[in-house]
């Protein structure tokens, strides 16, 4: 997404003599926007006064066109400094004082222009490669000796995020989670995204991808089928989880249990704790879930659903995991970076009964990625709506009831 | 008592087209243009009293008859002009050496910022207005409303015929106004609506306004203006000012009149 702005400053008798009403009205003609940052009204007659106006438009010659009607009236662009870099002291360690990103779309000034900063994604440094005036972040970890990082605030911009054009949950600027909240309405407003977003992702449109980050709580909780059906009728397109939810959704295929419970019977198996140990075994001696899935050994559920839909799944895997089934990645660097590879391209992001991921996968996104988070615990959506950003909607409440409530809403028969 | 500096019209022709009244073919008739000029510098030093200051014309600088545009003066201290084109650059050093040797205090604007001097800026004694867009620079009035503590209005010319603020616009000393309003978009014509009563301003027909009817010198209750504007004359005596109708045609065929051959001192 490209965020064209400039700031430009004017200044003299501009008010009386309604320049600043015209330089104002030029920019809102030619179809730019701009905030009006500060104003100094001269105190007496003689006394000039002065404006920053911010002006932003939807591409870069649109914003030059602008620039370039409102120049002879007086509005001149304010000078800004390039960003200070310094170079990376050794593999693994920024620079002193480096900048420390936002989620939020962020420019560097390079050689006296504004450049992008790709793969925006919070608490990063940002690499500069000054001879291809091209910026990017880079996480701590990654960094190698000898790199070019911005240091200091100097030649550096956030830009704010525009309001949304939709009007739906998401353009609200609230970012309140409440379980009082009619849930109705959103769940109907994410189905809409979600049909949108599936045509978009046929077509081929950039930014179409739809990602559910989970926990084993959509299989233990009932929504298992629910998914399922959204996977196989195409509208997720990544899946993020950790080496749980794979094992019971499996597991309900091999033994009809989660976790031991009796999925139809309702109540526990004897020795049924055992079946998502067996079930991982049994995986791992087929080798990967792709191959279990092909081969016919499982048969349903989310993962057959991903394997028959070519969905992206990363599994990241945490301490106390049993096994783990293969594929899971165990070095929580590796599946940081995983996961942050998968990320461009995502439209949507649904967080599903999870802190875990919810709260990893809310921190790799840009703050302009649309994102829900469903949870029984209100801390998790409120957690994640702290982070700012305005297209951020909690939804507290069961998971498995979500799931179901929005493939209805999408048309499965559940 | 006016001062005025004024310079003959020894080497004045049309030599380039700077503004869509220059054309080239349309030769000027040197005699009649150097008979007009006594005629204007009669009337101005008899009939309204002025004290004519003259400076001594440059070969091959035809325009720098219209002293008008040598810069500002204000007290003491004068401004003088950049030019936008560079076929006029050339007058600037003559200008700015005749205010030093006339003892101006001489403040320069930043290279490059264009000002074309009393052209462009005129007006009253507290608040002064400033034409921008065809030759000056908007961005020259800030500066030189701080020199001289004075507010300046700033008013875009819209119509490339009246390219300077004085040929569209002329401040009266009872405190009136002459102008053409077609020469200034809704903003400027608001903004004059804002500052002068209806009964304040003195509006100049078209037909008059391309005789440069605007163009005139107001000394007191004297306005010299360019013959052939009697709208304008009735205009002006209605309002108890005395009009000197003088015949300027050579210098339209250059895009000036009474108020660009002339430069107030004080």
């Amino acid at each position: 997404m490209t965020h064209d702005q400039e700031t430009v400053l004017l200044q003299g008798h501009i008010i009386d003599s309604l320049i600043l009403a015209k330089v104002l009205d030029r920019i809102q003609m030619m179809g730019g926007t701009f905030d009006l940052q500060d104003v100094q009204i001269g105190k007496t007659r003689e006394e000039p006064s002065r404006a920053r106006i911010v002006v932003r438009a939807s591409s870069a010659t649109l914003l030059s066109e602008i620039l370039h009607a409102i120049q002879p009236h007086g509005a001149s662009v304010e000078s800004e400094r390039d960003c200070r870099l310094a170079a990376a002291p050794a593999d693994g360690i920024l620079p002193e004082e480096f900048y420390a990103t936002t989620h939020l779309p962020t420019q560097v000034r390079v050689h006296d222009q504004w450049v992008e900063v790709e793969g925006i994604e919070m608490d990063l440094g940002i690499l500069v490669d000054p001879a291809r005036l091209t910026a990017k972040t880079v996480p701590m970890g990654e960094v190698k000796q000898g790199d070019q990082i911005v240091t200091g605030r100097e030649g550096v911009r956030v830009i704010p995020l525009q309001r949304p054009r939709d009007r739906d949950v998401f353009s609200f600027m609230e970012s309140q989670v409440s379980s009082e909240r009619p849930h109705g309405r959103v769940i109907g407003d994410i189905a809409k995204r979600l049909a949108q977003l599936r045509t978009g992702f046929r077509e081929g449109k950039v930014g179409s991808k739809v990602l559910l980050a989970g926990g084993p709580a959509i299989v233990h909780a009932g929504g298992r089928d629910a998914l399922t059906w959204l996977i196989d009728e195409g509208f997720i397109h990544v899946l993020f989880c950790g080496n749980a939810l794979p094992a019971h959704d499996m597991e309900v295929d091999l033994y009809g249990t989660s976790l031991g419970y009796g999925h139809v019977a309702g109540r526990v198996v004897p020795h049924g704790h055992e079946h998502h140990l067996r079930t991982i075994n049994r995986i791992r001696a087929i080798g990967s879930i792709e191959t279990a899935v092909r081969s016919g050994v499982i048969k349903t559920g989310i993962m057959a659903a991903c394997v028959r839909q070519g969905v992206q799944v990363v599994m990241a895997g945490t301490i106390r995991d049993d096994g783990p089934l293969p594929g899971v990645i165990t070095d929580s660097l590796e599946a940081q970076v995983a996961m942050r590879a998968a990320i461009p391209g995502i439209g949507l992001a649904m967080l599903v009964a999870s802190t875990l991921h919810a709260v990893a996968t809310g921190n790799l996104l840009p703050a302009a990625v649309p994102s829900v988070c469903v949870d029984v615990n209100p801390a998790v959506p409120t957690k994640l709506a702290d982070r700012g950003s305005f297209q951020a909607v909690g939804l507290v409440m069961d998971a498995a009831s979500f799931l179901r409530d929005l493939a209805r809403e999408l048309g499965a028969r559940l | 008592m006016s001062r005025l500096l004024v310079c003959p019209p020894d080497y004045f022709g049309i030599e380039y087209e700077i503004n869509p009244w220059m054309r080239r073919s349309n030769a000027v008739d040197s005699g009649q243009a150097i008979r007009q000029w006594h005629h204007l510098m009669q009337v101005l030093e008899q009939d309204v009293g002025a004290v004519l200051e003259r400076m001594k014309p440059v070969p091959g600088l035809p325009d720098l008859v219209f002293t008008a545009n040598a810069g500002v003066v204000v007290g003491g201290t004068a401004v003088p002009s950049h030019f936008r084109y560079p076929e006029r650059q050339k007058e600037e050093a003559y200008f700015e050496d005749w205010f030093r040797g006339q003892g101006y205090k001489v403040v320069t604007l930043e290279p490059g910022r264009f000002f074309e001097g009393a052209g462009d800026l005129l007006g009253f004694p507290d608040t002064w207005f400033g034409g921008y867009r065809q030759r000056s620079d908007i961005r020259v009035f800030p500066t030189i409303s701080q020199w001289f503590h004075r507010e300046i209005i700033p008013l875009e010319l819209v119509d490339n015929r009246f390219y300077h603020l004085d040929t569209c616009l002329c401040p009266l000393s009872g405190g009136e106004l002459l102008y053409f309003p077609s020469a200034f978009d809704h903003y400027g014509q608001e903004v004059i609506a804002q500052r002068f009563a209806l009964s304040s301003r003195l509006v100049v027909l078209e037909a008059e306004a391309l005789r440069f009817a605007c163009n005139a010198v107001c000394v007191g209750k004297h306005v010299v203006l360019p013959a052939g504007c009697p709208e304008t004359e009735s205009l002006l005596t209605s309002r108890g000012y005395l009009p000197h109708p003088v015949e300027l045609d050579e210098f339209m065929k250059s895009g000036g009149s009474a108020k660009c051959l002339t430069l107030a001192l004080d």
